[in-house]
């Protein structure tokens, strides 16, 4: 997992050499022999990356939910971060946040 | 756990306690605090407390489900019927009495229960933890026992109490200092009767303090301090005994914590105690809300950016996470800065925490923001929170006082957009900015093709002698104001103009109101607006003619107005140049001096309208606007600027014809006519530089079409466009006539120059 998502990283640098700006990413495909999920990237303007991992065991999700859900998180995010006493690199506490990730939870799950 | 079984009374019972340890509806989790608060108000020893949460569970799931409420109840009815607790005796006491939960608080308490127990709901075990947080220290224990006055919908009161009581310890620095300013019961909290359980609570106090000092969660103690009586929950109202008793407790134990805490700024928040509304803030509250937040941003409109507010929240000594909780919940904008209302609200909940409340998982609607997008939605943080609040059960109404000043604030920006809208409508206010518009017009005309206008104008005005002038500077002022505003209109109408001939008397009519609604657009482009009209001037004023036949009636009084204030700039500017034209262009005033006076006549204006045929049919040049104006425009603005006699002559001709046509209808216009004259004037002008005799004819029958356009404006829309297009057939016509002028000047000048050449190559044959 680790090694993937630091794959998916690497392929995120690449991506952004050549478009700075790109809000959608989604990289399918990467899949294990054992472990079949899928990563998704998703790069802010801020060079901040979220990375996605999504089992395959349910019908794979559309494009636009994928991409709906790392808006949200987007949001989500740039709202943590607006709180003053949010020190960036720390990992985030905010109740709001995960309670909006977990309402995003169902829809991959 | 062990089975429970109830009885319908107890199961009912059980059930509105759970509610009211329910703060936040979650139908699943009573809160800690406040059923550590219930347990209070049980009159329970701590120690049986204590070990009623063991049992029931609470403390190995770290929280009270329903049924370890249950069975918490039950083994507190069990408790004080003085039956030894044990797991078994959940259900192998029978008959046993539901458990009895004193609320501690003197007769406001009895009140808030009675309105607590009005509403039975979950909010009112909210309204009943929330209130001391205002009061933080001393607030929150009287409230507590006020709250926990009713049984059933005491929830609300009870929990405050136990909230309080946990809260109270945990902070043990911050409280102290808060529970002292609670005292004073700003929200009409019950702590008065403080002083007699006072002696009570303080071994209470400081018994909890003791054994919750070390704990740092705030309601979720799983062993509820021993605040014995601190909260009573009773069937039936509080015995004013106990309410006292509470009262004092809580301000013992608030004491107790503003000794420890170091926090000043908490004790003055904890002033406030609102029971009603657990969030609610009060007036005290709010308005020491208020000078803190003066202390960081003066500007009460302002906003204090997040660095100020962090280090600001810091001071509380709660934990960043808290604060950051307590951030994302008052900043309602997400937009990392505080404006007063969430400034409050985060100060309101920052003070809560601090007595031992909660913190909730979205922002109570009484700390909410109210206002909405009336301008940031800044203001709209705090108010709403404050005012939403009494959506708990008790008191809306007085929660809205504290919202009432930051709704005040949104109002001066509802002023502030009405005031937008306002000055959109009225068309004086253009006033102003139309007159410098006019002058500049003015100016460029003189300069420019648009001279033409003027030119004619100040002919007018001169030849009309001081009475023009009068007029003209009369009107000036006026057509100024109505320049602008005939600017305006003119200027809307010239795009229109272009676009279309035959609209544009339509598009010069609608858009002259319109030009006054929306201010900026119209003055600009009048500029262009003559020379742009005047080319479709003429093919519009040969299209009008006919029309202005119609409207010509009209027109002649609403026409003079405006040139004279053009006249009025015009002479200004080419009297002096006038001066030394006079003389070649004396064979044209003649003709128009003759002509001129038609202007005032109305009939001349169905001459005008026919000599406008005949002009048309006669001159080219009128029928093909956009060259002649273009030419004359251009020709009368350098013949202008050159001051030569011609077009002066003409000018003054040109200008005394609409002079005095303006000077008969001055009277019949209103200022903002005046403007419409002016523009009509213009384009009187304009026509008038093609031809003299054409344009003064055409001045007149603009002119005289000019008076019936303020007219129209008010009456009629399509009168007002047929005014507009007649106006743009004069300022063509006029235009003409001013390049005309201006060429003639030219030749004059170019006359003059060379005559002077041979006086001066004479001169030296002279010498010899």
């Amino acid at each position: 997992m680790v090694h993937t998502s630091l794959d998916v990283v690497d392929e995120k640098i690449s991506a952004m050499g050549k478009a700075l700006v790109d809000q959608r990413e989604l990289y399918l495909g990467l899949l294990y022999p054992t472990e079949d999920y899928k990563v998704y990237g998703y790069v802010t303007n801020s060079k901040v990356k979220f990375v996605m991992v999504v089992d395959s065991s349910n019908t794979a999700l559309r494009d636009n939910e994928i991409r709906s859900m790392f808006r949200k998180l987007h949001s989500s995010y740039t709202d943590v971060m607006c709180n003053p006493f949010y020190n960036p690199g720390d990992r985030i506490q905010s109740r709001a946040f995960d309670s909006m990730v977990a309402s995003l939870m169902p829809q991959v799950c | 756990m062990e089975g429970l079984t109830l009885s319908d009374a107890e199961q009912k019972y059980y059930s509105d306690l759970f509610s009211y340890c329910d703060i936040e509806s979650t139908k699943k989790v009573a809160a800690n605090g406040r059923v550590l608060e219930l347990f209070r108000a049980a009159q329970l020893p701590n120690d049986v407390v204590l070990q009623i949460t063991e049992l029931c569970g609470a403390k190995r799931l770290g929280y009270f489900g329903r049924s370890q409420f249950y069975i918490a109840l039950k083994l507190v009815a069990v408790a004080q019927s003085g039956f030894p607790l044990r797991v078994e005796s959940i259900n192998t006491v029978k008959d046993l009495p539901l458990p009895r939960f004193v609320a501690s608080k003197n007769e406001q308490e009895s009140r808030h229960a009675a309105s607590y127990s009005s509403d039975s709901e979950n909010q009112g075990s909210y309204s009943g933890v929330i209130p001391p947080p205002p009061g933080r220290g001393q607030v929150k224990k009287g409230s507590v026992s006020h709250d926990t006055v009713q049984p059933r919908a005491a929830a609300d009161q009870q929990e405050p109490a136990s909230p309080v009581v946990s809260p109270q310890q945990s902070p043990p620095a911050s409280p102290h200092t808060w529970r002292k300013h609670t005292r004073h019961p700003s929200g009409g909290n019950s702590e008065r009767p403080l002083t007699g359980p006072g002696p009570f609570w303080s071994p209470f106090g400081e018994a909890q303090s003791g054994s919750s000092a070390g704990d740092a969660v705030w309601s979720g103690h799983s062993p509820p301090p021993p605040q014995e009586n601190w909260v009573s929950f009773a069937d039936t109202p509080p015995t004013s005994t106990l309410l006292t008793m509470h009262p004092a407790s809580v301000q013992d134990q608030t004491t107790v914590r503003t000794v420890a805490s170091a926090t000043t700024a908490n004790e003055i928040r904890r002033q406030s105690s609102s029971y009603d509304d657990p969030w609610k803030i009060t007036d005290e509250q709010r308005q020491y809300y208020v000078n803190q937040f003066k202390t960081i941003q003066p500007d009460l409109n302002g906003f204090i950016p997040g660095s100020a507010a962090k280090e600001f929240f810091t001071k509380s000594k709660l934990p960043i996470l808290e604060l950051s909780h307590i951030w994302e919940l008052s900043d309602f904008d997400k937009d990392g800065a505080l404006t007063l209302d969430e400034f409050c609200a985060a100060f309101h909940l920052v003070v809560a925490r601090k007595n031992g409340y909660d913190l909730p998982e979205k922002l109570p609607e009484s700390l909410m923001p109210k206002l909405i997008d009336l301008e940031d939605s800044a203001d709209v943080g705090d108010q709403p929170g404050e005012v939403g609040y009494s959506g708990s059960p008790a008191e809306a109404p007085p929660s809205k006082s504290p919202s009432m000043p930051s709704l005040n604030q949104t109002w001066p920006e509802l002023n502030q957009s009405s005031e937008d809208t306002a000055i959109v409508h009225p068309v004086p206010i253009r006033m102003t900015p139309s007159k410098i518009h006019m002058q500049e017009m003015e100016l460029k005309r003189t300069g420019s093709d648009h001279t033409n206008p003027t030119s004619p104008l100040l002919v007018k005005t001169s030849d009309l002698s001081e009475e023009n002038k009068i007029n003209s500077s009369v009107k000036f002022a006026s057509g100024n104001t109505v320049d602008g505003y005939s600017s305006s209109d003119s200027f809307t109408s010239d795009p229109e103009q272009i676009g279309n001939s035959v609209t544009h008397q339509r598009s010069h009519s609608g858009t002259s109101p319109d030009s006054a609604a929306p201010p900026p657009p119209p003055p600009r482009p009048q500029p262009s607006h003559s020379r742009s009209s005047s080319l479709d001037m003429n093919r519009t004023f040969a299209v009008t003619t006919g029309q202005q036949q119609v409207g010509v009636v009209a027109h002649p009084p609403a026409v003079p107005p405006r040139p004279q204030p053009a006249q009025a700039a015009g002479p200004v500017v080419h009297r002096p140049v006038d001066a030394d034209g006079l003389i070649t262009h004396t064979s044209t005033s003649p003709q128009q001096i003759p002509e001129q006076p038609n202007f005032a006549d109305f009939s001349q204006f169905e001459v005008f309208a026919a000599s406008n045929v005949n002009e048309e049919q006669d001159d080219e040049a009128e029928k093909h606007p956009e060259v002649l104006p273009v030419e004359k425009a251009s020709d009368p603005a350098n013949s202008l600027r050159v001051a030569k006699t011609d077009s002066k002559i003409e000018e003054k001709t040109a200008a005394s014809a609409p002079a005095n046509v303006s000077k008969g209808t001055t009277p019949l216009a209103p200022p903002p006519k005046p403007v419409r004259r002016r523009l009509k004037s213009e384009d009187e002008l304009r026509p008038e530089v093609d031809e003299h005799t054409q344009k003064t004819g055409v001045l007149a029958a603009v002119l005289a079409s000019q008076p019936s356009i303020p007219r129209s404006v008010g009456k009629d829309k399509k009168a007002i466009q047929a005014s507009i297009r007649r106006n743009k057939e004069t300022n063509t016509v006029l235009a003409r006539l001013n390049s005309e002028l201006q060429q003639q000047l030219k030749d004059v000048l170019e006359e003059r120059i060379s005559l002077e050449v041979q006086l001066e190559q004479l001169r030296p044959f002279s010498h010899l």
